[in-house]
């Protein structure tokens, strides 16, 4: 039950980012998580949207090279020593993390949400669900 | 079958082509000798008269001209009839910012669209189809030489100029256009936005196409073939001798056919200046035999290339030069090597990429850099920093390998690098010195 990260290719250079949540902004596209990875001359947008079709059409009409990228989503409380709880599971079952990026939201419980790049997302997500953990899918997602 | 536009001329015997060349050459000197003191003066200086070129054996004998010469002689200074003879002036981009303006008379007009018909012809072209010119119009040779050749050769001509890309498509679909004449690098963004459309080369009407005015490679010329569905044949010219026509490929596409009729083709060694035999590699140089207002003896093109006289199963009898290396105005010296750009668009193409690149050279602390801007595409983009590196890398390697440089890679954002509607940027010398 993976959801859908939106990456997008972005010149490291001034108002490049800009630029990208400018097309989201004209399409009313909502964003729930952004995290950016860099090198010098250029970074990697990652992220989690309300729509992601609607996302990846628009982005790709602005001549933006976008693709759309499978991450697992776990809600964790929002409390001390949550996050390590959680990847103590990751350390059990041998899990490597390619990247991970993390937001707080919920409507009616704040939570915090772990978003996870994994090599294989549908062998990790079978090791989670078997430890008794819940990955959150796309329609999940749209509920926060 | 192979289709000829003039084929006693096209086909004409070795024997007969000399003889065609050995009378226009000495009446041109004697043209040149009586109207353009400029070459006047210099064949004096090397104490020649008209008399001691008799034929085409004697032409290494003639001074050469080069650029800094028409740039010396700017406007007028080479021009061989009286003004009010001339009906027209074409120009060069100035992309070198050095710009040459030449002058033609009506006959010149109708020799050089006969050399550009000679090539729609060759390229399948009849007064059935449906040509779309797609160069420039205007001081740019290219949109002119081609409108008339394809009028001489009767094809509806379509006459678009270049821009106004979508517009393009509309008219090459609309009127099922089966020629297209433009620039290498157009052709290929033209491909890029039919693919975006969701054309693919079964769908576009196109059978053939004709594109010169840059270097391009035959990985490029693959390229192009593929996404749009024909066969592309490679054309050449330069302002200075008339415009594109010069010489142009046939179905063979084993090197291009000079109208050797109009033209008379020598390479030479750019360092020596001395003639070398057939085969060698070295600078193209031509003498024009018939054009009246601006009559070229021995122009130093700068252009690198071989010449052959092999027999071509195409039937033409007109001797063939290769792919031109790239202008030496266009090779760069980096930290002392050569390079083209050529090559660099071969190792982009090789590793799957289109050839959208920018090439920036620039002095930094005494030494010099490489910078080739590249356009991210989608099949090489993924969400993983490292995998895109991996690729940077591999394209790092390949430079390295075919050019013996170790040059930078910068991934840029799609539709960055200026795209040539005339011509692309292809180098950026940021050089002072």
């Amino acid at each position: 039950m993976s959801i859908k990260q939106i990456s997008v290719f972005l010149e490291n250079k001034p108002s490049t980012l800009k630029q990208m949540t400018g097309v989201l902004a004209a399409h009313g596209i909502d964003m729930r998580a952004l995290s950016l990875a860099e090198t010098k001359d250029f970074g990697i947008a990652r992220v989690i949207v309300d729509d992601v079709y609607e996302a990846v059409n628009v982005l790709k009409e602005a001549d933006f090279v976008a693709n759309l990228t499978s991450v697992l989503a776990i809600a964790i409380p929002d409390v001390p020593g949550g996050l390590d709880k959680l990847l103590e599971v990751f350390a059990e079952t041998n899990l490597n993390i390619e990247y991970m990026y993390a937001f707080i939201g919920g409507k009616e419980e704040k939570k915090a949400y772990m978003i996870f790049r994994v090599r294989d997302h549908r062998a990790a997500e079978a090791k989670l669900v078997s430890k008794g953990l819940k990955v959150l899918s796309q329609e999940d997602m749209q509920e926060i | 079958m192979e289709r000829y536009y003039q084929p006693e001329i096209e086909c004409a015997s070795p024997e007969k082509l000399k003889q065609i060349q050995n009378e226009k050459l000495v009446k041109q000197v004697r043209h040149v000798w009586d109207n353009v003191p400029y070459y006047r003066k210099k064949m004096e200086e090397k104490g020649l008269t008209p008399d001691d070129i008799q034929s085409t054996d004697d032409l290494y004998k003639l001074p050469f001209l080069s650029k800094a010469d028409l740039r010396d002689a700017y406007p007028y200074g080479l021009l061989g009839v009286p003004l009010k003879d001339c009906v027209r002036i074409q120009s060069t981009s100035g992309t070198t910012g050095k710009r040459v303006v030449a002058f033609y008379t009506q006959h010149d007009v109708d020799l050089w669209e006969e050399c550009c018909a000679r090539a729609i012809t060759a390229a399948g072209g009849t007064d059935e189809s449906v040509c779309q010119v797609s160069y420039g119009y205007g001081l740019f040779t290219g949109g002119p030489g081609l409108n008339g050749g394809s009028h001489k050769v009767g094809c509806l001509t379509i006459p678009t100029s270049s821009g106004n890309t979508d517009r393009q498509i509309m008219f090459i679909m609309d009127l099922s256009a089966t020629i297209l004449c433009c620039t290498p690098s157009y052709a290929a963004y033209l491909g890029e936005r039919f693919k975006e459309l969701g054309y693919g080369p079964d769908d576009i009407p196109l059978k053939a196409g004709i594109f010169g005015a840059e270097a391009w490679s035959e990985e490029m010329r693959h390229d192009i073939e593929k996404t749009l569905g024909i066969k592309a044949y490679d054309i050449y010219g330069l302002t200075e001798l008339s415009g594109p026509g010069v010489a142009f490929e046939c179905s063979a596409q084993q090197g291009m056919h000079i109208n050797e009729d109009h033209f008379i083709a020598e390479i030479i060694d750019p360092d020596t200046l001395e003639v070398l035999p057939e085969g060698s590699q070295g600078e193209l140089v031509f003498t024009s035999l018939d054009k009246e207002a601006f009559p070229l003896l021995r122009y130093r093109t700068r252009d690198i290339c071989t010449l052959t006289r092999e027999k071509c199963s195409c039937g033409r009898t007109h001797v063939r030069m290769g792919k031109p290396k790239g202008r030496s105005d266009d090779m760069l010296i980096i930290r002392g090597v050569n390079v083209f750009p050529s090559q660099i668009e071969t190792v982009l193409i090789n590793a799957g990429y289109a050839a959208n690149y920018q090439i920036i050279v620039d002095r930094i602390n005494n030494t010099d850099t490489l910078d080739v801007q590249v356009e991210m595409t989608p099949e090489m983009f993924t969400d993983n920093l490292g995998e895109i590196a991996d690729r940077q890398k591999e394209l790092v390697d390949g430079l390295r390998s075919m050019l013996g440089l170790k040059a930078k890679v910068t991934l840029v954002a799609p539709k960055t690098i200026t795209r040539s509607e005339g011509k692309a940027v292809r180098v950026i010398d940021k050089r002072k010195i």
